[in-house]
């Protein structure tokens, strides 16, 4: 019970942080209009290159200082976010559901559901993710889906590694077999008792995905392939910040600084969520 | 016991071979009488889990049935298709498991574990399933039912859980309930309540118990008739008494004199002697070498 008790202390703050930042962010890029203070897209070459508000030389409504077409930085991130967001549920949660689905029947069925099933993933894992990514979307071509369609292709194998692997250590497990005694079906045993004990793992990735979402969609953008141009994504505003970072740091700095408090706050935002939801860790 | 009784579990002739043809049970037969107890001791890997499974129609892919039948008050499970064969076994049938943590579902409360069941095998509703769990925890002495019915397993004692999977055992009434080393995760002084237990249970059910251990203390105090195991093979059956009071087979003695008593069950089973071991090992192969599996 105490151990238990300090495990909650000590696992509070880390899902306090994640979620608060996650849902700061969230509920920022869902009103963007509404928050941002300028128009992302509107250009104004007296208002170029301007600092961050700590700097002499700052505007009044341009916090984090624009970039060199003197766009507000603040408003592009925010409206940057709402790309974001929408390919890492789109495109993790359709990971998920796949992979997981596969996992749990190779891993509770084993035989040869297993054999197909693992076969398939060796095969898939043996291309290097951000290449295979590139690939897709030069297939696909370049649009939201086609982001959202090649991030689910590649990293279903993700949850169906791991969720194949816990789903066979709960298939051995004696409750199963009593399950089985008492006259239920193989895919009720499978439902029923097996897939709560391995949701809390699915749980973590699933939040861990929507992070890789979050890296993979920054890079396709960095390298020119996601959305449109003109959408500004923080891929998109990476790349040009990367191009003054000489004359305006921030430019590259806040976008960095955004994206890896997201992608980080996503997998500790997992972890602690599987503590919490896990009867045994809880 | 009258003799013209259909036995509750007869087991005849049933011999199993795992994926490389190697035999882990070689034509055993054994019957359980209703609401008898009958031991079925042997040392680590003599099959006794294995017989247990077959009958639960639970063993593992990798071993497959030869020869034989097994029959659950007169029906014939190899006669049976696969649903009815599950649904026979649900409603007669249960297992007392060896291991009361990985026998529980971790992550589901103690009470919808057990409801759930009840209403599957029984087709009862949840209120009349609440009312019978109540009933059959306060049977194996649980005190606060409210607390335990709202737990996870892992929050409750190895003894404790050990209770609710024998709770959960006898509440769809079964006629045959195997029991697979029930007390041989617990601690000394736990096992002998459990036992004690689940002697209470059996008396006032009337349940027929296939009881394997590998502790002929346990067997004295709690069968009225043994089967003696060796090698997936039964070397000797008897009632228990006759059993303690004149062991036939070279095998029992050994495993009698190597025996220590209840109070020491950990240190059970000291090694049988050497001689005895090589004249059966002998006997056994010569049996595999002229044995054919009847159908198959
Ligand atoms: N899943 C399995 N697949 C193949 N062989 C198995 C499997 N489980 C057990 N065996 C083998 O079958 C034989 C009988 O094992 P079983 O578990 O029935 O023994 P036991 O009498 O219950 O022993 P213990 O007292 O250790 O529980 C052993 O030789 C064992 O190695
Ligand atoms: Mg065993």
């Amino acid at each position: 019970m105490d151990e238990a008790s300090v495990a909650r202390g000590g696992l509070a703050p880390r899902l306090w942080l994640a979620g608060g930042w996650l849902l700061l962010a969230l509920v920022a890029a869902i009103f963007a209009p509404l928050i941002a203070p300028q128009d992302p897209l509107a250009q104004d070459l007296m208002l170029e290159r301007l600092p961050p508000f700590w700097l002499d030389g700052a505007e009044p409504g341009y916090w984090l200082g624009t970039d060199s077409l003197g766009r507000d930085l603040l408003s592009r991130l925010i409206f940057g976010g709402r790309i974001a967001f929408i390919v890492a549920f789109a495109a993790a949660t359709s990971a998920c559901l796949l992979g997981s689905a596969l996992g749990l029947i190779a891993g509770y069925f084993g035989g040869w559901p297993d054999r197909i099933i693992s076969r398939i993933v060796d095969v898939w894992m043996a291309f290097p993710p951000v290449l295979f990514a590139i690939l897709l979307v030069a297939v696909l071509g370049t649009g939201l889906s086609s982001v959202i369609l090649a991030i689910a292709i590649i990293d279903w194998t993700r949850f169906c590694r791991v969720i194949r692997a816990e789903a066979m250590s709960q298939a051995r497990m004696d409750y199963v077999e009593s399950a089985r005694i008492a006259g239920y079906g193989r895919m009720g045993i499978m439902l029923r008792e097996v897939l709560p004990n391995v949701l809390p793992s699915v749980v973590a990735l699933l939040s861990l995905e929507m992070g890789i979402a979050v890296i993979v969609e920054a890079i396709l953008s960095f390298v020119n392939l996601s959305i449109s141009t003109d959408d500004p994504t923080w891929g998109s505003i990476i790349a040009e910040g990367r191009l003054s970072i000489h004359q305006a740091w921030w430019v590259l700095v806040f976008p960095l600084i955004t994206l890896i408090l997201t992608v980080l706050s996503f997998s500790q935002f997992g972890e602690a969520l599987k503590a919490r939801f896990d009867p045994v860790l809880r | 016991m009258s003799a013209n009784r259909e036995p509750c579990l007869d087991i005849r002739g049933l011999s199993a071979v795992l994926a490389n043809g190697q035999r882990v049970l070689r034509s055993v037969s054994l019957a359980v009488q209703p609401g008898e107890v009958r031991a079925l001791v042997g040392e680590s890997g003599a099959g006794k889990t294995m017989i247990g499974k077959a009958v639960l129609g639970v063993l593992p892919k990798s071993v497959r049935i030869v020869e034989g039948e097994m029959l659950i008050e007169g029906e014939d499970l190899g006669r049976l298709d696969p649903k009815a064969r599950r649904t026979l076994i649900g409603a007669r049938t249960a297992l007392i498991p060896q291991d009361p943590l990985t026998a529980l579902n971790p992550s589901r409360r103690i009470g919808p574990q057990m409801t759930d069941r009840l209403v599957r095998i029984l087709g009862w509703n949840t209120e009349r399933a609440d009312k019978r769990i109540r009933q059959l925890l306060d049977e194996v002495q649980i005190r606060d039912p409210e607390r335990v019915l709202k737990s996870y397993p892992h929050e409750l004692s190895g003894g404790m859980r050990q209770r609710v999977l024998i709770a959960a055992a006898f509440a769809a009434e079964p006629r045959l309930i195997v029991a697979d080393e029930p007390t041989t995760a617990l601690d000394v002084t736990v096992q002998k309540q459990i036992l004690r237990l689940i002697a209470q249970l059996q008396r006032d059910h009337g349940t027929a118990i296939l009881f394997v251990t590998h502790d002929l203390g346990v067997v004295a105090k709690i069968s009225q008739k043994v089967s003696v195991l060796y090698a997936g093979k039964v070397v000797e059956e008897a009632d228990t008494e006759a059993l303690f009071a004149a062991p036939q087979h070279p095998y029992t003695r050994a495993l009698m004199t190597a025996t220590p008593r209840y109070t020491d069950p950990y240190a059970s089973l000291k090694p049988v002697d050497e001689s005895v071991l090589a004249g059966l090992t002998a006997e056994i192969a010569a049996a595999d070498q002229a044995w054919r599996p009847g159908h198959g």
